[in-house]
């Protein structure tokens, strides 16, 4: 009897383990939050987004810090895409909007202006958003 | 919210929620809620999410919001423009082009497409004859006929509108214009040689809902354009565009008792049609259009109903109509924003009945142009390609004298391109297609285009490609009409004409530096091109009794450079110049010569200065223009008696045109101009002017303005 059950639970867990891989798409859209601050970080956490095996497509937001992608899941998982981008410093957040730091050693590899950590830099960015709206 | 399903009031998880102009921003959780801290400048909340429109909502209390998002496409983003600089280079495409926004085309009195690029040193405009008043464009140091000219993406000027197409677009009627120098993309063809030229045309959904523009200049010439577009529904929108311009005063300031310029009407009727589906992805564009011209020039006291095919007085009459309708489908998959379907649709019917003295002149050409294009990329957006296929056929007649010169082309082509860019310093676009013609033989059209960042703020860009393409020698050199010169054609047995068809290629090198001097921003541009034909079919001026066409035997070379500086000298405040160096060289049968009514040298000058706008959007706007046309080659007139014989070479001259607008407010405002300052004029236009029937009478060479200064006056009102 035991080994029935046995052999029905690991049945199950095939089928279970099955209908995950039917999920998978091809094609998935995911979003995620990215902090950054300027182009160049765009340039920098797009990149890093695309050269992820299985990523297609990869929009960064300077304004909003989403990150908008479209991968395929048979080939790769979010949490890769977010290891590459924290990989060039960048911080992410977890699908539970939790904030997951970039090594220092990562953040400083980031361009000086580029130092999203930094509250005088943001506030100088966004003078300069204010310069361009201007003229 | 989802805008599609209201009723299962899901919320969308995952948007993103930010002030205007702010870093403040929240996400929403899994029923689609979210808070954001508020402060009392915060007027307008932005909501963001992949897949669908983003949404600015005002705020005016602190109540809950309840907003529903609307799906979107990919393909919506390619009809709302950004309002750039007037003129744009792109930094990062991978060929050589430039934006022309409509804010440049407004800097002259552009009233229509050949005008628009008076205030652009890439494109070079001159006046094509001494009678019809046509200017001409030249890219690369070579006439229109090796540019690809399209009216967004559909090829509009060419065969029998050739030399007449660009006036028959108004300038009000465009949006904006993409000029690319060198190989082009092979998706629009195979026909370019040293560039292409497209023309966006204003859009029902974007343009004014209504707009006037009044013109009128001192020499006689009243234009007036209307606009009307109107919103059907969400998703349809039409535009219907009128344009009229009348010249009907005899004007003969140089005393040769020709015309400076001919008397014209023209009436252009535009209807288009517009469909977006932002839901499903659809995109559509649908274009009417009928257009009649008709021009009257020659003697002053011609009268074409008495004098028409005597020898009382020598005139001309040229009259155009044409009808074109084209349609555009486009599907953008809506899970997969970079995969594309389009299909483009255009047919044309086009007839011009005219004569030149004695000389008769028809052609109808009735035109089919179609083309399926897909998008998509290769594992990810940094490889993409397009490919498809297309379809055309053009029927010509045409009549000159007595002969008949009646043929069809067809075509059909496939086409790929792959476009590689590695997000940082290099990009790669190549394409081939392969073509089967009737007269042309089945081809491959190779093209490869490729940019690089050497260091910081610096690109560097080379191309190669080649053309090939039919010559429609009549139509292509209507001018030549309106002198005593004899027609010779050399027939090889060849296909058009007896000739074979016009093979070149094209090499180019680009190299382009941004900087920063005294904290203003400038850069300066290097070109370099060349276009090497193996097969021409040479248009030969040097016998001045004579106009012959013939291949090529030997070389015929075009060298381009340019070095344009543009830099803003201060806030509103900009300066743009260039020097252009050609030296077109052709094997003639009188041998190896610079192409003849073609600068070597020019020297090129743009001052525009505007006053910061006010909140109602009143503004001055200056602009001046300076132009040095250096020494051109005349064709040997050696043979003709003294008082008919010009020298070897013109001398140089300098254009100054300047413009002065009033804008009142963002719904009216007022401009007044004048070209030709300095009032600058060829002595002596018409060879033989005393003798027109006689076998010296020529109006062809010409190589500076008829027509002395002119001044200009109009007014632009426009209702949003």
């Amino acid at each position: 009897m035991k080994k029935i059950i046995l052999v029905f639970s690991l049945f199950l867990i095939g089928f279970s383990v099955q209908s995950q891989e039917v999920k998978k798409k091809k094609s998935a859209k995911i979003t995620f939050e990215v902090d950054g601050i300027c182009g160049m970080c765009k340039k920098r956490i797009e990149t890093a987004a695309l050269k992820t095996k299985g990523v297609k497509f990869a929009i960064w937001s300077v304004e909003t810090h989403q990150l908008n992608l479209i991968l395929d899941e048979r080939k790769t998982d979010v949490a890769t895409v977010q290891q590459n981008i924290l990989a060039v410093g960048h911080d992410v957040f977890d699908a539970d909007d939790k904030k997951v730091v970039a090594t220092t050693e990562a953040y400083n590899s980031v361009h000086p202006c580029c130092k999203y950590r930094d509250e005088e830099i943001i506030l100088d960015h966004n003078g300069d958003l204010k310069k361009q709206k201007k003229q | 919210m989802d805008k599609n399903t209201p009723k299962d009031n899901l919320g969308v998880e995952g948007a993103s929620v930010h002030w205007l102009h702010t870093n403040v921003s929240a996400i929403t959780n899994k029923k689609g809620w979210f808070s954001i801290p508020y402060k009392e400048e915060y007027k307008k909340l932005v909501v963001n999410y992949l897949g669908y429109k983003t949404d600015t909502i005002s705020i005016t209390n602190l109540k809950a919001i309840h907003h529903f998002l609307t799906e979107q496409s990919e393909l919506k983003e390619v009809i709302v423009k950004a309002k750039k600089k007037a003129t744009y280079k792109s930094f990062l495409s991978t060929t050589n082009m430039f934006t022309v926004n409509s804010g440049e085309l407004l800097k002259a009195a552009c009233c229509n497409l050949a005008e628009s690029f008076e205030t652009n040193p890439s494109i070079d405009v001159s006046f094509s004859d001494a009678l019809t008043g046509t200017k001409q464009i030249q890219m690369l140091g070579l006439t229109s006929p090796y540019l690809s000219i399209t009216q967004e993406n559909i090829p509009s000027v060419k065969g029998a509108s050739q030399v007449f197409g660009m006036t028959f677009t108004p300038g009000t009627w465009v949006e904006s214009i993409q000029i690319t120098k060198g190989a082009g993309s092979v998706v629009n063809g195979y026909e370019s040689i040293s560039g292409q030229i497209n023309a966006e045309l204003v859009k029902p959904f974007s343009d004014n809902k209504f707009f006037l523009n009044a013109y009128s200049s001192l020499n006689g010439r009243l234009e007036l354009n209307t606009h009307f577009n109107q919103k059907i529904s969400d998703k349809w929108a039409t535009g219907v565009y009128i344009h009229g311009n009348y010249r009907g005063e005899k004007f003969d300031k140089n005393n040769d008792n020709f015309l400076d310029s001919p008397l014209a009407n023209q009436i252009n009727v535009m209807n288009r049609w517009q469909y977006i589906d932002v839901e499903k992805g659809w995109v559509s564009f649908i274009n009417v259009r009928f257009l009649n011209d008709e021009k009257q020039t020659g003697e002053l006291n011609f009268n074409p109903t008495l004098d028409k095919g005597t020898v009382n007085a020598w005139g001309s009459e040229i009259d155009t109509k044409r009808f074109e309708t084209s349609a555009k489908l486009g599907y953008v998959f809506p899970e997969l924003p970079f995969q594309s379907v389009s299909l483009q649709f255009a047919y044309s019917n086009h007839q011009q009945d005219s004569y030149f003295g004695l000389r008769t002149y028809e052609i109808e050409h009735e035109s089919i142009f179609s083309n399926i294009i897909f998008n998509s990329i290769i594992g990810d957006t940094r490889n993409k390609f397009k490919t498809g296929i297309s379809f055309t056929h053009d029927n010509y007649e045409e009549l000159v004298s007595i002969t008949n010169y009646d043929r069809k082309e067809t075509s059909a082509g496939a086409f790929f391109e792959y476009a590689f860019d590695n997000l940082n310093d290099f990009s790669l676009t190549a394409g081939l297609r392969i073509d089967t013609h009737n007269l042309l033989a089945t081809f491959v059209t190779p093209r490869i285009h490729a940019r690089y960042v050497p260091w910081e703020n610096s690109v560097f860009r080379a191309s190669a490609g080649r053309g090939k393409r039919s010559a429609n020698i009549f139509a292509e050199n209507q001018q030549f009409f309106a002198s005593s010169r004899q027609i010779k054609v050399d027939d090889v047995g060849g296909n058009v004409y007896g000739l074979n068809p016009e093979v070149a290629w094209n090499y180019g090198v680009s190299y382009m530096q941004k900087f920063n001097i005294f904290d203003k921003k400038g850069d300066i541009t290097f070109d370099f091109y060349q276009t090497d034909f193996t097969n021409q079919v040479v248009v030969d001026w040097e016998n001045p009794q004579e106009i012959s066409f013939y291949n090529l035997k030997g070389n015929s070379i075009a060298n381009s450079f340019q070095v344009e500086v543009n830099y803003n000298i201060a806030p509103y405040f900009n300066f743009r110049t260039a020097y252009k160096y050609f030296d077109i060289s052709t094997e003639y049968i009188a041998g190896n010569l610079q192409k003849p009514m073609h600068p070597k040298n020019r020297f090129f000058a743009n001052l525009s200065y505007e006053t910061p706008a006010k909140e109602t959007g009143a503004q001055w706007k200056f602009d001046v223009t300076f132009n040095n046309i250096g020494k051109q080659r005349l064709p040997n007139t050696a043979s003709n008696p003294a008082q008919y014989q010009l020298p070897s070479h013109s001398d140089s001259y300098q254009l100054l045109n300047a413009q002065i607008t009033k804008v009142f407010s963002n719904k009216f405002e007022m401009y007044a101009g004048v070209e030709n300052l300095t009032n600058v004029q060829q002595e002596n236009p018409i060879l033989a002017s005393d003798d027109p029937f006689g076998s010296y009478f020529d109006s062809t060479i010409v190589y500076s303005p008829i027509f002395g200064r002119a001044m200009y006056a109009g007014l632009r009102f426009k209702i949003k």
